[in-house]
């Protein structure tokens, strides 16, 4: 018998650092602030590296008639042409069942700046250089740009989904109150500073080893494998970290990866493709613009009693993820508020530019701006305070807590959030004192508003919840952790390797953090839907208790001590009243013929729905939250100032508070900036204008206002058996932004004394709130209130003709 | 003394001497492709996302003096004379972090770490430059680097933190070596190099210039890149010989005297605010606003009208304050009003081998009002959808005399004299301004692009006039959401 050293006193005195619930810095921070950071452009190119730059279509809808290369192939520095006829395998990049997302058009082309040929050249500036000497010619066909026009023409991707509640049409006939409506919002461009990129490196046998920047490195395997006419086992995928990513490297990564893996399959040397800032912008998907038409019944107090609504989105070109994007909208269509009688009937439109694809929230925040904006309509319409019509609206907690798709909210806990909410931001006074404020200002206006926030977590396709990791000790105790996650800055990997840590009660310091690769764990899931942490961190936790279980056993028998009296503790083993270095007990393990490597396999099979009905349980979980947004808008210019925020976020038991307060601030920001002061504007031709920083406008740091007071729900744990019971923060957040828009409503409406609910569409740019505020006046001089009273002003002003000059054109 | 064929600068502490490059190269391609240096990012290639920000060192007066610009619109040949500073160069030999990257630690100012490069050298700029710091100051100092992840809040933090931090500066430590070694450097400042059919020169006089660009009228004028790095990095054009306005002294100031202030060539839009501070505050409001610190590092208000570009929005607040420019080609020169500079789109009053020598505007006086007011999609760092600059004179409650200008209003920008005729003369009352907004049509019929409608310009427009008379009325209220003129701070 082996008796443990016995030094336990000094051991297990000190926790270890860097376990759950430490506010640890980001793990490459110290790399990120000196250069040493490497993202897929900073790797050493292996010598002969091929540069490969993609011609783009010039047209909207068009048929190529013909497409004369001769130009690029003869410029400088040009070593071969890709185009579809290169394709040995798929020409078809795309997740969705419907095979439309082309590498490189073939015979038509769908969009402004879709992918036609490819240049491939010594250096990244000769083959940029090259693709201009294109010579296509090509046969106009007629463009579909907007939802408006999708519609009429009934060009949609994929079937019209329905997801039906109670009677909807019988009950919006006999509710007291009717409103019909229009809300309507812009999509988002991602603008991760990192654009996209790949490096394919041709190995043996033909095989392929592709550095890409993706969420998805397991999709851009088997697809690219597709393309390439392999199976996927020829092909291997890691990223180390990507420079942002939000949902834009999801599924769209793969086309570029597929670029340069096809231009490496026909030179036979490593190829890289990196975009350009302004092809990026160009060429790739963005969030969705939206339109929903709404019917909405209500009682006097402001209660619904029934909704129909029409929920449209812009899916560009091909489908991508729109279907699923377009469930999520619905999903979320409830907001925070109970329906008894709903009906939504969802439309993913197939138009004429860019694809539209992952965005952080996934068509759930453009859902979300629908069902509040119906919120300050309601309270206006009744001259009441917007809170309180959507307090009358939550769901209840033991009771009206069924969502239109029969999944039982069982976890709210909104109402204890707003409470504190109310209390700390002092919203209460505040409305009071912006109405006098706004007495005596007739120029600048206030507004606040309080938003609060349901979003629920998981992937509703079941087969999606499943996660592996692999966790190898090495023989001194250091530990190396891979998982199917990918690190977009969003701080997975430190959480990941904070749980590891727990497990193991080692130091975060013995744990080596290393890039997600294809061939470590396979057949991954994306990093997406927020779901990181709850799928991956679950995935290395138990990986970690196989190992710590084995470890047990191993030790149990050497020191002869039941498995009982056996701990992992603060850096330490305890062995009965002795105890032993993590790293001597694993010395003596591998002595003694112990595997020390595992993987960990996470599933969780319990979510899933009908796919006709849409019901059934389609999350896991809900995180709620809740914002107030205090802003000042110019009713003379139509600029806003957003000049507090008050946030108070529901994250569970938190992992790493930072890391999360991070995901909250920037999600809110990033919300807003969508909200206010980005837009994405397409001319008549399908052409995007606003495809560079100079003219697409994310928040600078002055947007940001000063007085932003961010609190984690410390109360909250989540009733799933979740990871340390922590939710997922990536996403809800940037849900929150929605706030901001209320309040520039509420300012706006302050002009006609809140009588009238402006029209507003989303970004409320300049132009919009100038717009807006004009009608406000125009109504206010017109006493049109007095005169007719405001529910005919409101029918009136919806058949208005929408106030965006060029609205056609802001798709 | 033949002339110098090669460019010299220090990189971090090293020496480089270069000759065989092309002159059109990028200081970011140079880092990344040549240097191997891979700390600094591409972002946008236009100026515009900060990611590729750099330091350039320069010696003044035995000290040494930093500013941030955007690596990837900063030709190579450029930075001839300077320290080039990286992210890879702040900490020290032993890996202690500089300040500003410890600070960015700390306060977890990176999350996708992409922008954090650039943010570093954008702190450390103005850690260097200001020896403490206020909101205001940080936003204005980072309005050229975006970040999309964190919401800048840590960033802010980090900020005030690395003013509280005491981590050896190693710069500090050997300040005057580097500006010695610096200063030698600049001996000979002028240059010519050749690459490939490419020339490049950098004449070091004023005659020296303006007699090279007559000789070569088809010389591409080179001052900071701000809008020629973009023709070569986003437009692919090749420019086969340039003309470097950075090197010329003599042109490289600006002079104040009793009544005026004269902008020469090379003086930088920093060195501008500077300049113009207090002596015309609206002006400097509207430089305050103009692209971003780095943008303004680089380029120049002469570059700028030269170009006829629309960026900053100096050509309608020149064209209100009655500014003239300076135009000289070999020795002889001609001066015009700013207003009659420029034609049409694109297309300025300027012949071949001609060059904006000077700008010449008003100082500031009691006895006139000069507004300016940009409105655009946000506050910092945006092209203007409208930007309308008044210069007015009222004496007992009548108006004297008025300039007025807009941008975006019209192809170029534009005097609204059929607006200037109906107001002067008149009381300074509702009524006259009522009066003079309708007639801003007569003088402007803007068009609808990415940044804002023609019907929203003219509104605008109008009310832009109309929040002149507010500002300058009796009323108490506020009317503005940001600016000198009393910035509203949510109070009231």
């Amino acid at each position: 018998m082996v008796q443990a050293s016995n030094h336990s006193a000094e051991l297990i005195e000190n926790e270890i650092i860097g376990g759950v619930s430490e506010p640890l810095e980001h793990d490459s921070s110290s790399k990120h602030v000196t250069g040493e950071a490497v993202y897929v452009d900073d790797i050493p190119e292996p010598p002969n590296t091929l540069h490969v730059q993609i011609g783009m279509s010039t047209r909207a809808h068009a048929k190529i008639r013909s497409l004369n290369l001769e130009g690029v192939e003869s410029a400088s520095g040009v070593k071969t042409i890709l185009t579809a006829s290169d394709i040995r395998g798929s020409n078809d990049f795309g997740h969705a069942q419907l095979s439309d997302d082309r590498v490189f058009a073939d015979g038509i082309v769908e969009f402004h700046g879709q992918a036609v040929f490819a240049a491939v050249a010594d250096s990244y500036h000769q083959a940029r250089s090259a693709v201009r000497s294109a010579q296509v010619s090509y046969e106009d066909l007629e463009p579909i740009l907007t939802i408006e026009d999708a519609l009429k023409a009934k060009s949609f991707l994929g079937d019209p989904i329905v997801l039906e509640m109670g009677d909807a049409s019988c009950a919006l006939k006999s509710s007291r109150h009717r409103l019909k409506g229009r809300v309507q919002c812009g999509g988002q461009e991602h603008f991760y500073l990192e654009p996209q990129v790949s490096l394919a490196v041709p190995k043996e046998s033909g095989d392929m080893h592709i550095y890409c920047a993706t969420q998805d490195p397991s999709a851009v395997q088997h697809l690219v494998a597709r393309v390439l006419g392999k199976p996927a086992n020829a092909v291997t995928v890691e990223v180390r970290r990507m420079g942002g990513a939000f949902g834009g490297k999801e599924t769209l990564a793969t086309h570029f990866a597929a670029v340069a893996a096809l231009a490496a399959q026909k030179t036979g040397r490593p190829a890289k493709c990196r975009l350009d800032r302004d092809d990026d912008m160009i060429l790739t998907g963005k969030r969705h613009a939206f339109l929903f038409d709404y019917d909405v019944g209500f009682t006097d107090e402001g209660r619904i009693t029934a909704i129909d609504m029409l929920v449209a989105g812009n899916g560009g070109y091909s489908a991508d993820q729109s279907p699923y994007i377009l469930q999520r909208a619905i999903y979320h269509c409830d907001g925070a508020y109970y329906l008894e009688n709903a009906r939504f009937r969802g439309y993913a439109c197939k138009t004429n530019i860019c694809t539209s694809c992952a965005f952080r929230g996934f068509g759930s925040p453009q859902a979300l701006l629908a069902a509040e904006r119906i919120m300050d309509r309601i309270a206006i319409h009744l001259n009441k305070d917007p809170l309180e019509v959507r307090k009358l609206n939550l769901y209840g907690v033991n009771d009206r807590n069924i969502t239109p798709y029969d999944w039982k909210i069982e976890d709210n806990i909104l109402p204890q959030i707003i409470k504190e909410i109310e209390q700390s931001s002092d919203i209460s006074n505040r409305r009071k004192q912006i109405r006098r404020f706004n007495k005596n200002s007739p120029w600048l206006k206030k507004g606040i508003a309080l938003l609060p926030l349901k979003y629920s977590v998981g992937f509703t396709a079941t087969f999606l919840n499943q996660a592996g990791a692999l966790i190898h000790i090495y023989q001194d105790g250091s530990i190396m952790l891979n998982h199917g996650g990918t690190e977009m800055g969003q701080g997975l990997f430190i959480k990941v390797a904070q749980i590891v840590a727990e497990e193991f009660q080692v130091d975060l310091s013995k744990i080596k953090i290393t890039s997600t690769v294809t061939d470590k764990v396979p057949n991954t899931t994306a990093t997406a839907a927020s779901s990181g942490t709850d799928m991956n961190g679950a995935a290395a936790q138990i990986a970690a208790r196989s190992l710590k279980k084995r470890l047990i056993a191993f030790a149990s028998r050497h020191y002869n001590t039941s498995v009982e009296d056996i701990e992992f503790k603060n850096g330490a083993v305890r062995i009965g009243q002795n105890s032993v270095e993590f790293a001597e007990l694993v010395h003596h393990a591998y002595m003694n013929l112990v595997s020390l490597s595992s993987s960990g396999f996470y599933k969780n099979p319990d979510i899933g729905v009908n796919a006709e009905t849409m019901k059934g349980r389609p999350y896991h979980y809900s995180a709620y939250g809740a914002a107030v947004v205090e802003v000042v808008i110019d009713t003379l210019t139509g600029e806003t100032k957003v000049l507090r925020i008050d946030i108070l976020h529901d994250v569970g038991r938190s992992i790493n508070p930072s890391i999360d307060l991070g995901q909250l601030e920037g999600g809110f920001i990033q919300g807003m900036g969508w909200l206010t002061s980005e837009e994405l504007y397409w001319n008549r031709d399908g052409e995007l204008q606003t495809h560079a920083p100079s003219t697409y406008k994310i928040p600078v740091a002055s947007d940001r206002p000063a007085d932003m007071r961010m609190r984690l729900v410390e109360w909250s744990k989540n009733r799933e058996d979740t990871v340390f019971r922590s939710k997922a923060i990536g996403e809800p957040p940037l849900n929150l932004a929605v706030s901001v828009f209320n309040a520039i409503t509420d300012a706006v409406a302050s002009i006609a004394d809140h009588k009238i609910c402006p029209n507003l569409d989303a970004p409320a740019t300049p132009e919009r709130i100038l717009a807006a505020c004009d009608e406000m006046r125009e109504a206010s001089m017109q006493q049109l209130i007095h005169q007719n009273g405001n529910g005919q002003f409101d029918s009136k002003s919806f058949s208005k003709p929408r106030q965006s000059v060029e609205l056609e054109q802001r798709v | 003394m033949s002339t110098r064929t090669s460019i010299r600068f220090m990189l971090g502490d090293e020496l480089r001497t270069l000759s065989s490059i092309s002159p059109t190269t990028t200081v970011l391609d140079y880092l990344r492709t040549v240097e191997g240096m891979t700390g600094t990012k591409e972002g946008c290639g236009e100026g515009d996302c900060g990611a590729c920000t750099v330091v350039l060192g320069n010696p003044h007066k035995g000290k040494m003096q930093y500013r941030s610009v955007n690596s990837c619109i900063q030709f190579l040949p450029t930075i001839d004379g300077h320290q080039l500073l990286t992210v890879e160069n702040l900490a020290a030999a032993d890996g202690t972090l500089h300040p500003a990257q410890q600070a960015m630690v700390e306060c977890h100012g990176s999350q996708c770490g992409f922008c954090t490069p650039g943010f570093v050298m954008s702190l450390f700029a103005l850690d260097k430059n200001y020896s403490s710091l206020d909101n205001q100051l940080i936003c204005d100092s980072l309005a050229g680097n975006l970040c999309r992840c964190t919401g800048y809040g840590t960033i802010i933090s980090a900020a005030h933190r690395m003013k509280q931090l005491k981590n050896p500066d190693r710069f500090r430590q050997c300040e005057t070596s580097t500006a010695e070694k610096l200063t030698q450097l600049n001996q000979q400042s002028d240059f010519a190099l050749e690459h490939e059919n490419q020339l490049f020169f950098a004449p070091s006089t004023a005659d020296d210039f303006a007699s090279l660009y007559e000789k070569h009228p088809d010389a591409t004028i080179l001052s900071g890149g701000t809008d020629v790095g973009l023709w070569v990095t986003k437009q692919g054009r090749k420019l086969n010989t340039v003309i470097y306005t950075g090197k010329v002294k003599d042109l490289k100031k600006i002079d104040v005297n009793e009544d005026e202030i004269i902008v020469w060539t090379s003086a930088t839009l920093s060195d501008l605010v500077s300049a113009v501070a207090t002596l015309q505050p609206d002006f400097s409001e509207l430089l305050r606003r103009f692209g971003s610190t780095q943008i303004r590092n680089a380029g120049t208000l002469c570059g700028n009208i030269a170009n006829g570009s629309p960026i900053g929005d100096m050509a309608p607040a020149l064209i209100a304050l009655g500014g003239r420019i300076g135009l000289r080609r070999g020795s002889r020169r001609r001066e015009l009003d700013v207003e009659d500079f420029f034609v049409s789109y694109g297309k300025q009053n300027r012949e071949p081998g001609e060059f904006v020598e000077k700008i010449v505007f008003p100082k500031w006086k009691p006895t006139h009002r000069f507004v300016a007011y940009k409105i655009s999609k946000r506050f910092d760092q945006d092209i203007s959808a409208v930007c309308a600059a008044f210069n007015i004179r009222i004496e007992s409650n009548r108006i004297i005399e008025v300039q007025i200008a807009y941008g975006g209003m019209a192809e170029i920008p534009k005097r609204a004299h059929a607006t200037e005729q109906v107001l002067t003369g008149e009381q300074w009352n509702e009524e006259t301004i009522n009066i003079a907004m309708q007639k801003l049509e007569t003088d402007f019929q803007p068009i609808t692009d990415m940044r804002a409608s023609s019907a929203y310009r003219m509104q605008c427009a109008k009310n832009l006039l109309f929040k002149l008379f507010l500002e300058f009325g009796k009323a108490k209220a506020p009317v503005n959401l940001i600016g000198s003129r009393g910035q509203f701070n949510g109070t009231g």
